[in-house]
């Protein structure tokens, strides 16, 4: 979950100064532009009424693609390990939206839907065999003693869930979604690049290379990124509090 | 009450075993390791089929147990560990329980911060304040140092007097201590060195 955590700020500083050198040396903003120019645009951006309902628009659309498929990836896989003909039923059909690349679902939605709400199905279809499997791991990894002893005392079900099952396979769940978040922002732009619903971050990605515009390009990715660490942060961070209040008696 | 007879036959880790536990008694199981007590504890306890072979009295009967193990949920605090199998248990009797094993100092830590002899005494409580028709102990009392395991076991005989507890020990001064008198006899696990039978020290 953790970033490896050697990110140190002075090796940051020194490749942002490699990058500023490079664009001055290099003095052609459509190829490069340097990392003071992207900040400046971005600063203009931030003042326009659409470049916060672009963000407003993919974020709503991107997330909630992400919850989604994380509870529908979390229930199938709870079938998946009471019922072992759930799990095989469901095998070929997660096993083919794994190996299907992302652009032949978008492709694909694109010619069966409008393309207004494509990221939600393209990040959904990407979350769900991730947490599909984590989750079914974390189910599977559980320990045997522990539930022999919820037998024994016949802990009653909603119980059992909270307080046996639920500590052991989050972690599982945990590590599940922080691998997801990041997969679901990159696919979920990438739809939007293609498919270009109106007033999207994609729409304003594809725009910026029509227009060969460089600092516009950088500046939007940098929000992605932004928007996406942030995101993950702030849902693993209430995540972990739900959790720990559950657990809690 | 609920004499329970029990034989089972072709299985590897036991042949055969027959036994009555007397109801409202504690009784006492030694046998050596490897003679095939967890298995029948396991089947006792329904985690476990026996490939032949049945138990009388057992349907319906509500069960608790001491693992070997501590099987304790990690998370949670002592009281909530006690309180988790046996709801209708208040908080402060649950504390009192506690303080009663010398756990006062502790009591609001999750269990995974306690120490082994710590967490022994918070399992061993769990099955013995649980509602149960039958207890049974799985060398309940190892890993706890003398005093601590005095204290304990004074504790477990008296919230089991009167109750239906199989004890099963390596130790012959735990079945004094508990007033053990009865014995799973006519036992005859898969073993020849055990010898079913149990003397007073001398």
């Amino acid at each position: 979950m953790r970033r490896a955590g050697i990110l140190r700020p002075w090796a940051v500083f020194v490749w942002l100064l490699v990058w500023q050198i490079g664009a001055m040396a290099l003095d052609q903003q459509i190829l490069l532009v340097s990392p003071i120019q992207v900040l400046a645009r971005l600063g203009e951006l931030a003042l326009q009424g659409s470049f916060w309902k672009a963000v407003g628009f993919s974020m709503l659309r991107i997330t909630g693609g992400f919850l989604l498929g994380a509870i529908v990836g979390t229930v199938l896989a709870a079938f998946s390990a009471r019922l072992r003909l759930v799990e095989e039923l469901l095998a070929p059909l997660l096993l083919a939206i794994k190996s299907i690349p992302v652009a032949s679902f978008i492709i694909l939605s694109l010619i069966l839907f409008s393309s207004r709400n494509l990221s939600i199905l393209i990040s959904f279809l990407m979350v769900l065999p991730v947490l599909y499997s984590g989750v079914l791991g974390g189910i599977r990894a559980m320990d045997r003693q522990m539930l022999e002893m919820a037998q024994l005392f016949r802990i009653p079900t909603l119980r059992r869930i909270r307080y046996v099952y639920l500590p052991q396979v989050m972690p599982y769940f945990q590590a599940a979604c922080a691998s997801a978040l990041g997969l679901c922002w990159k696919s979920g732009i990438a739809a939007e690049v293609i498919g270009m619903p109106t007033g999207s971050i994609g729409e304003r990605l594809q725009q910026a290379k029509v227009y060969l515009d460089t600092p516009d390009l950088f500046a939007w990715t940098l929000v992605i990124v932004l928007v996406s660490l942030l995101f993950e942060r702030f849902f693993l961070v209430v995540l972990r509090q739900a959790a720990h209040h559950l657990e809690r008696m | 009450m609920h004499r329970l007879c029990k034989s089972f036959g072709e299985k590897s880790v036991l042949r055969d075993v027959s036994g009555t536990l007397a109801a409202n008694r504690i009784t006492g199981l030694m046998a050596p390791s490897g003679a095939g007590k967890t298995t029948l504890l396991r089947i006792l306890m329904g985690l476990e089929q026996a490939d032949s072979g049945w138990i009388d009295g057992l349907d319906g009967l509500r069960l608790s147990a001491v693992f070997q193990e501590d099987r304790l949920c990690d998370q949670l605090d002592g009281v909530s560990n006690l309180r988790l199998v046996t709801p209708s248990l208040s908080r402060a009797e649950a504390r009192k329980a506690l303080e009663t094993v010398g756990l006062a100092d502790c009591i609001g830590q999750p269990t995974r911060e306690l120490s082994g002899g710590q967490r022994r005494r918070v399992a061993i409580l769990r099955g013995l304040l649980a509602d149960y028709d039958l207890l049974i102990l799985d060398e309940p009392f190892k890993g706890l140092d003398r005093e601590t395991k005095q204290l304990v076991m004074e504790d477990t005989r008296r919230r089991c007097t009167g109750k239906t507890v199989l004890l099963v020990t390596h130790d012959p001064t735990e079945l004094d201590a508990l007033g053990v008198t009865e014995l799973l006899t006519g036992l005859e696990l898969n073993s020849p060195r055990l010898s079913g039978q149990y003397r007073k020290e001398p």
